[in-house]
C-alpha cells in the first residue's frame, strides 16, 4: 500500500475515519448537554496519554481505559452526592488534567510533543492509527446503529423511556464507553484540548439545517467531513497545527449554516 | 359498577418513597385490574407522580412491593420538557419506543384531534397540541397498562371534556387498566371506577360516590369541593 505512504493521504483516511464517527455521536453530546462532559473525558486523557507513554502502551488504550474510569466516577459521585453535575466535571477534569500535567513533569526522559499532544499532529498518524480507525470505527458504527433508538427515546424523555422498556441507564453505560473510544483514537489528529469541538461543531451545525433526529446525524458527519478535508489541506499548506485548522474549517461551515439561503437550501427541500 | 372479574395487571403493597430525610409517599396499597379507571387525586406536593413512577418501575420503592403483571405500558408524563437543540417531528415522537406503521399512527393522532400535526416539530406545537400528541403516543402502543399524569393540562376546556372523554373510550376499547393523576374533580367523580385521595399517604379511598361525603374528603379539599361535585354529576349526564 504505496498510497498509505505518503503522510498526508493517511491522515486524511484517519481523519475522514474519525469525522463519520464524530457525527452522530456529536449529536447526541449537543442533544443531551454533555459537551462539558466530552470535555472531561478529553482532559483526562492527558494522563492516558502519559500513562501510556511511562509502561510503552499504545497511548489509545490507556486514554480509553482512564476516560472509561473517569465516566465511571462521574456516575459513581452523581448518584452519591448532592452535588450538581457542572461541578463534578468540573472536578474531575481539572483532577485529571492536572494528574496528568504532573506525570508530564517527570516524564522528561522523554522527547515529548506536547503541542502535538494538545492541538493534534498530522505527522503523528502512522499506519497502526489508519488500522486501528478503520476497524474500531466501523465496530462502533454498528453498536451505534443496534442503540441509537434507545439512545433517543432515553434523550427525549428519561420516564417514558424507563417504563417503557427503553432501558436508559443501560444504554447510557455503553454511550460513555463509546464516546471513551472515540476519544481514544481521535486524540493524535485532533488533540486533547479540541476534541470536544469535532463532536460538537458539526452536530451544532446539522441543527441549523435539518427537521429530524435522523437527518441530524447525517448531516453532522458529512459536516465533519467536510472539515476534515478542508483543516487538513490548510495544516499542509500553511503549516498550521492540524487540529485548530480542521476547527476553524468547521467553525466557518457553521457560519454558513447560519445563512437564510443555507437553510432554504436544506430545511426547504425536505419539506 | 364494573364487577367482572377481570385480571390484575398491578398491585401495591404498602410501597412509599424515602427520599431527603422523609417519606415523600408511604403505606400505598391498591391493585389495578384490566378495564378499571382508578383515579389518584391530592394537593400539590402529596406524592401523586411519586406514586405513578413507583408503579412504573421508573422508581423503585423503599418500602413495600410492586407487582407488575403486565409489560405493555404507556406513560403520559406530567410535562415533556421541548428539546431545542433535537428537531423531533410529531411523527417522530409517536416512534419513540417502537416502530409503528403510519397507518396506525394517523389513527391514533385522529382519535385525540390532532392528526394534521403529524409533520410538524413538536417546538411548534401549542400546550394542548403537545398533551394530545403525548396522549396519541400512548394510546397508539396498545397498552395493558395507562398511566397518565395530568393528561389534559394546558387543553381549552371543551378539549378536556372530549379528551376525558376519549381516555374513557380507550380503557373500554383496548381494557386496559388506567391510572389517571387529576387535579379535576368534576371528571373523577363521573367516570373513575376508583378514588384515591393521596397527601403522603392514602387518606380515603373507595368509589367516587362515597368519598365525596368521607370526612377525610371533606378536610382535604374543603366543605366546597364536596357540595359543588354533587350537582355536577347530575348536570353531566344532561350535557350532549
Amino acid at each position: 500500500m504505496t498510497l498509505l505512504d505518503d503522510f498526508f493521504i493517511r491522515a486524511l483516511i484517519v481523519g475522514i475515519g474519525i469525522a463519520l464517527i464524530a457525527g452522530p455521536f456529536g449529536c447526541f453530546v449537543v442533544w443531551r448537554r454533555l459537551s462539558y462532559f466530552g470535555e472531561t473525558l478529553s482532559h483526562s486523557s492527558l494522563l492516558g496519554v502519559t500513562l501510556g507513554y511511562i509502561f510503552s502502551i499504545n497511548i489509545s488504550i490507556t486514554v480509553f481505559l482512564v476516560s472509561i474510569t473517569v465516566a465511571i466516577m462521574l456516575l459513581y459521585l452523581l448518584e452519591k452526592t448532592e452535588l450538581p453535575s457542572d461541578s463534578l466535571l468540573g472536578l474531575l477534569s481539572h483532577a485529571s488534567l492536572s494528574l496528568g500535567l504532573l506525570v508530564v513533569g517527570y516524564l522528561s526522559f522523554i522527547r515529548f510533543d506536547i503541542m502535538g499532544l494538545l492541538f493534534g499532529d498530522i505527522l503523528a498518524v502512522n499506519k497502526i492509527d489508519v488500522l486501528v480507525i478503520w476497524t474500531i470505527g466501523p465496530l462502533i458504527l454498528l453498536v451505534f446503529y443496534g442503540i441509537w433508538q434507545y439512545l433517543l427515546a432515553g434523550t427525549v424523555n428519561r420516564d417514558i423511556a424507563a417504563s417503557e422498556n427503553m432501558k436508559p441507564k443501560r444504554y447510557d453505560i455503553i454511550f460513555i464507553i463509546l464516546l471513551s473510544g472515540i476519544i481514544a483514537i481521535s486524540i493524535k489528529m485532533i488533540g486533547i484540548l479540541l476534541i470536544t469541538g469535532l463532536l460538537i461543531i458539526p452536530a451544532a451545525l446539522a441543527r441549523n439545517l435539518s427537521t429530524n433526529p435522523i437527518q441530524m446525524l447525517f448531516i453532522a458527519s458529512m459536516a465533519g467531513v467536510i472539515s476534515i478535508v478542508i483543516g487538513l489541506y490548510t495544516s499542509l499548506g500553511l503549516n498550521t497545527s492540524s487540529g485548530p485548522s480542521i476547527l476553524v474549517a468547521a467553525s466557518l461551515l457553521f457560519i454558513i449554516s447560519l445563512l437564510p439561503i443555507t437553510k432554504r437550501i436544506f430545511v426547504g427541500r425536505i419539506k | 359498577m364494573n364487577t367482572k372479574s377481570n385480571k390484575i395487571l398491578l398491585e401495591l403493597n404498602q410501597a412509599g418513597v424515602f427520599r431527603s430525610d422523609k417519606w415523600i409517599v408511604r403505606d400505598v396499597s391498591f391493585t389495578l385490574s384490566e378495564g378499571e379507571i382508578l383515579t389518584i387525586i391530592g394537593p400539590n406536593g402529596s406524592g401523586k407522580s411519586t406514586t405513578a413512577k413507583m408503579a412504573l418501575g421508573i422508581l423503585k420503592p423503599d418500602m413495600g412491593s410492586i407487582t407488575l403483571h403486565t409489560n405493555k405500558i404507556a406513560y403520559v408524563p406530567q410535562k415533556l420538557e421541548i428539546n431545542w437543540t433535537l428537531p423531533l417531528r410529531v411523527i417522530d415522537f409517536m416512534m419513540l419506543t417502537k416502530k409503528i406503521k403510519l397507518e396506525e399512527i394517523n389513527n391514533a393522532l385522529e382519535m385525540t384531534g390532532v392528526a394534521s400535526l403529524i409533520h410538524k416539530n413538536l417546538d411548534n406545537l401549542s400546550g394542548g397540541e403537545l398533551q394530545r400528541v403525548l396522549l396519541a403516543r400512548a394510546i397508539v402502543n396498545k397498552p395493558q397498562l395507562l398511566i397518565l399524569d395530568e393528561p389534559v393540562q394546558g387543553v381549552d376546556f371543551n378539549g378536556e371534556i372530549a379528551l376525558y372523554n376519549l381516555i374513557n373510550n380507550i380503557s373500554s376499547e383496548l381494557n386496559c387498566g388506567t391510572i389517571l393523576i387529576s387535579h379535576d374533580l368534576h371528571f373523577v367523580m363521573s367516570s373513575t371506577n376508583n378514588v384515591i385521595c393521596l397527601n403522603g399517604h392514602i387518606c380515603c379511598s373507595g368509589s367516587p360516590k362515597t368519598i365525596i361525603q368521607s370526612k377525610e374528603f371533606i378536610d382535604l379539599f374543603g366543605e366546597k369541593a364536596s357540595q359543588t361535585l354533587s350537582p355536577y354529576e347530575h348536570d353531566h349526564d344532561h350535557s350532549h
